[in-house]
């Protein structure tokens, strides 16, 4: 089995304004995320020869990007991994790169969520799944996320106010890095008594642990790394793609304690040993990974092995995921504060991780990173689509 | 020996004090005590689930071939509701299913159905439940008396509780309480023709049937059971019949209110619950004419106390907050929309094929490695076995709350649900709500049980499932 690493590299990406975009459709976002790739890759479309785009709620096949773009017919493939769509439409790309079929390929991510007129996704099951699925109960994303929350509170014997206060801090710590991207949905700063006394969602979430619903698209154009310094001088090389399904074990399974997700486990276990990591939370420089809900952060950062098991509360207090901490983690204010158009967030969180590799990043650029990982679930901590993603100069 | 092999009832968990209505509409007519409230989740097909259930405790499912629901208030006009129940309860498919319906006397007619089918030996075991939960309009005296709930009895040929010895029937067109088909609310007529012109000469007339018909005197009765609109009639009633107050079983109208058709049922199973050995019951019914049965209690009994009963349930309770949350539960208040998209209608072949496992929480359990899972793994979860498994109930199995979370964003007309992360004693989860409980008393590593409740109705169509809630008694 052959690894993807430093056999694909990306030249060029795009991400649109994050945000309420009453002012734009699916279409105009698809436009402004590509043009910008384009730009930054300096390639013209006609130099596209295949395409993979990534949504959940806003289009079908791969007429929704080749319609809004003029493709010239070429090879369009639609993905759809719930939340991971963005990370999967990448995924797929840099295969077809690596296969070496074809040189060079686009791969946007969107979704236009407000639209709908209400709030929250609701997304509601599709007749005929039967009894006893979560959603057709009537349970909305934030609760079946909180079902981590209460698990994880529980077993490592924290209170109900120091458990909140634990969650609340990465929410305060997202929106102190979102506020100073100009892109990012929600651009303000929040205190952890704003956390603390905001109302109650789906306990114990409450406001400022959910993250934004949101609309955009993001994009980014892959070429063989052999041939990326022609595009540029400082391409971004994957040094691994990988992802894990889950397979309905936290809905079955009575050993399923709600305390880690096994696809983020599997996914970044699997990553770490493509991209020859040892130690990640020493080697990776940082982080995007996918905070739809602040206890969702917390699991992610001892699945992932950036903290010991139980003891992500210590390295959240002392600020080891802050801009300024050992191994920051959503340095454009993730999921949490950038915002999450559920096809675009995947290549969203890609965006920053190149961005700031090539140093471009502003008053939140890190110092000299090396390597950074995205994190991207889709589905339910019971069962799950995780991709992770690692990338470096 | 025919008769009645085991008895329960449901009585819902919520009570609203009497004083909550009259002080909504300031009554210059106020009722004294509490009646029973179906939670929202709740309705006649639950709660005849939930009597039928507690009846049938302790017995092989297997041996039931019968099932009859009675109710004025069933979610369907045009589809059978035993069917559901039988479904729900894990019966055999080779059963008499049928649903009774009419006269606030049809659990009456359908015990009386059910004694002469099994005595005929057409069946040898059915599960007779009634159930109402009737509506009233604001402000008058029946949205004072209505309450609700259920009752439920075993007739069998075998191991027999109380024996049948013989019953008396009167059927006669009387309009006294009604409801058309254009009706929601049940319309009364006047009050004294009810008590003088009807109850107070038909009930007399079938119990004297019955009691000439078996030799017997009133003092030969320990216990003498009958529905009423009014406990005034029924001691009106039981004056003439030579009564005294002991002898007559009280119709939980303090408690409980006028549970409608359960109430025959719920008095008989009341009576049952305090008589001995020898000891003869005469259960009546009234309502468009009556049926008087007698009964006499067996040894048999001592080994059927094992159930929440009428006793277990009404000592069981919470009060409903307040008149708001009442009329809420009964869907009588335009709520708010919420901010979400509408629920698509259920899949009717999806839950036909369905019907033998989630319909009464059956999953299944890998005959390779011994784990039990929900919904049925034909895949196991476990040790990827390929179709080796065997049914599993889940539904009366003992379980602990592992996770949960209350909430405020959940389609529902009654915010929060509680989600619940639920493992069974002996393996296996199932994620679903909690009902019955006070969302600020959830905690994890509660002790939790099973409950057949009422989810959603989209499209014309009720749609059934189980969820916790706190272990009751």
């Amino acid at each position: 089995m052959e690894s993807i690493k430093d056999k694909v590299a990306i030249v060029g990406m795009g991400c649109t304004k994050f945000g309420e975009r009453w002012d734009a459709s699916a279409d105009d976002m698809i436009i402004e995320a590509a043009q910008e790739a384009y730009a930054d890759a300096g390639i013209q479309q006609k130099d596209i020869q295949a395409a993979w785009v990534g949504t959940m709620f806003s289009g079908d096949t791969g007429r929704c990007l080749s319609e809004p773009l003029k493709l010239n017919y070429i090879p369009v493939t639609r993905v759809e991994n719930m939340c991971a769509t963005g990370s999967d439409a990448m995924r797929n790309a840099a295969y077809a790169v690596a296969a070496g079929v074809y040189d060079l390929v686009l791969a946007l991510g969107f979704d236009k969520l407000k639209d709908t007129g209400w709030a929250g996704l609701g997304d509601v099951p599709f007749p005929g799944t039967g009894r006893g699925l979560i959603g057709s109960q009537g349970a909305s994303g934030p609760s079946v996320f909180a079902l981590l929350a209460t698990a994880y509170f529980a077993k490592y014997k924290l209170s109900p106010q120091e458990g909140k206060r634990m969650i609340g801090l990465i929410s305060v710590k997202s929106h102190r890095n979102g506020a100073k991207h100009p892109k990012a949905h929600l651009r303000r700063e929040i205190t952890i008594e704003q956390a603390l006394n905001a109302p109650i969602i789906a306990w114990p979430l409450g406001l400022f642990d959910c993250c934004g619903v949101t609309d955009g698209a993001a994009a980014a154009i892959l070429v063989r790394a052999s041939e990326a310094k022609k595009f540029r001088p400082d391409p971004v090389k994957i040094k691994a793609l990988q992802i894990s399904v889950g397979q309905n074990q936290g809905f079955c399974r009575s050993d399923f304690e709600y305390t880690s997700v096994f696809e983020t486990v599997h996914a970044g276990r699997r990553a770490y040993a493509e991209a020859g990591i040892k130690n990640p939370r020493k080697e990776i420089s940082m982080a995007q990974v996918h905070d739809c809900f602040s206890i969702t952060e917390a699991v992610i950062m001892e699945d992932l092995e950036f903290s010991p098991r139980g003891k992500v509360r210590d390295d959240i207090e002392s600020g080891f995921f802050e801009l300024t901490g050992g191994l920051p983690v959503q340095t454009d204010g993730g999921l949490k504060s950038f915002g999450h158009p559920i096809g675009a967030s995947g290549l969203r969180m890609m965006y920053e991780v190149y961005k700031q590799l090539q140093g471009k990043c502003g008053d939140r650029q890190l110092k000299n990173p090396k390597l950074g990982l995205t994190h991207n679930l889709g589905g339910f901590p019971a069962t799950a689509t995780v991709s992770c993603c690692i990338a470096g100069l | 020996m025919v008769g009645i092999r085991a008895y329960g009832a449901y009585i819902p968990l919520y009570r609203l004090d009497r004083g909550e209505i009259v002080k909504a509409w300031r009554s210059p007519f106020p009722v004294p005590g509490e009646k029973a409230v179906a939670n929202y989740d709740e309705d006649s097909l639950t709660m005849a689930f939930a009597a039928a259930w507690d009846c049938v405790r302790g017995i092989d499912r297997q041996e039931i071939d019968g099932v009859f629901f009675a109710s004025t208030s069933p979610p369907y006009k045009e589809k059978q509701c035993s069917t559901i129940i039988a479904g729900a309860m894990g019966l055999r498919r080779d059963i008499i299913a049928a649903d009774f319906g009419g006269s606030l006397r049809s659990g009456m007619i359908a015990l009386r159905a059910a004694l002469d089918a099994v005595k005929a030996g057409s069946a040898k075991n059915i599960v007779v439940a009634a159930a109402d939960i009737r509506l009233a309009g604001a402000n008058g005296l029946n949205e004072m008396f209505f309450g609700d709930g259920a009752g439920a009895v075993l007739v069998s040929s075998s191991k027999v509780a109380a024996e049948y010895l013989g019953g008396y029937t009167i059927s006669e067109d009387f309009m006294d309480q009604w409801r058309s088909d254009k009706d929601t609310f049940v319309r009364v007529y006047e009050e004294r023709f009810i008590r003088e012109g009807g109850y107070t000469r038909i009930v007399p007339e079938a119990v004297n049937g019955v009691l000439n018909r078996l030799g017997l005197k009133p003092q030969d009765i320990a216990r003498f059971t009958c529905n009423t609109d009014d406990p005034r009639h029924l001691m009106g009633a039981s004056k003439i019949l030579k009564f005294d107050t002991a002898q007559v079983q009280d119709t939980y109208f303090m408690s409980v209110g006028n549970a409608g058709t359960a109430i025959p049922l719920m008095t008989l199973v009341g009576a049952l619950e305090d008589c001995k050995t020898g000891n003869k019951i005469l259960a009546a019914g009234h309502s468009d004419g009556c049926d008087a049965l007698v009964f006499e209690v067996k040894p048999q009994i001592e080994k059927v106390r094992d159930r929440g009963g009428i006793k277990g349930h009404l000592a069981s309770k919470r009060m409903v907050p307040n008149y708001g949350a009442y009329v809420l539960w009964r869907g009588l208040m335009y709520m708010e929309p919420q901010s979400r998209p509408g629920r698509p209608t259920d899949s009717l072949s999806a839950l036909w094929r369905d019907r033998d496992w989630g319909l009464p929480l059956r999953g299944s359990k890998c005959t390779n490695c011994g784990t039990p899972q929900y919904p049925v793994q034909r895949v196991c979860q476990v040790c990827q076995a390929v179709d080796k498994y065997e049914p599993y109930s889940f539904a009366d199995r003992k379980a602990k709350l592992t996770s949960f979370s209350n909430d405020n964003l959940a389609i529902t007309e009654v915010p929060p649900i509680t989600v619940s992360v639920v493992d069974f004693e002996g393996g296996g989860r199932i994620t679903c709500n909690m009902t019955d409980r006070e969302p600020d008393e959830v905690k994890t590593g509660m002790d939790v049980e099973m409950t057949f409740r009422w989810m959603h109705y989209v499209g014309g169509v009720h749609s059934y499932w189980w969820k916790c809630k706190p272990v009751r008694f």
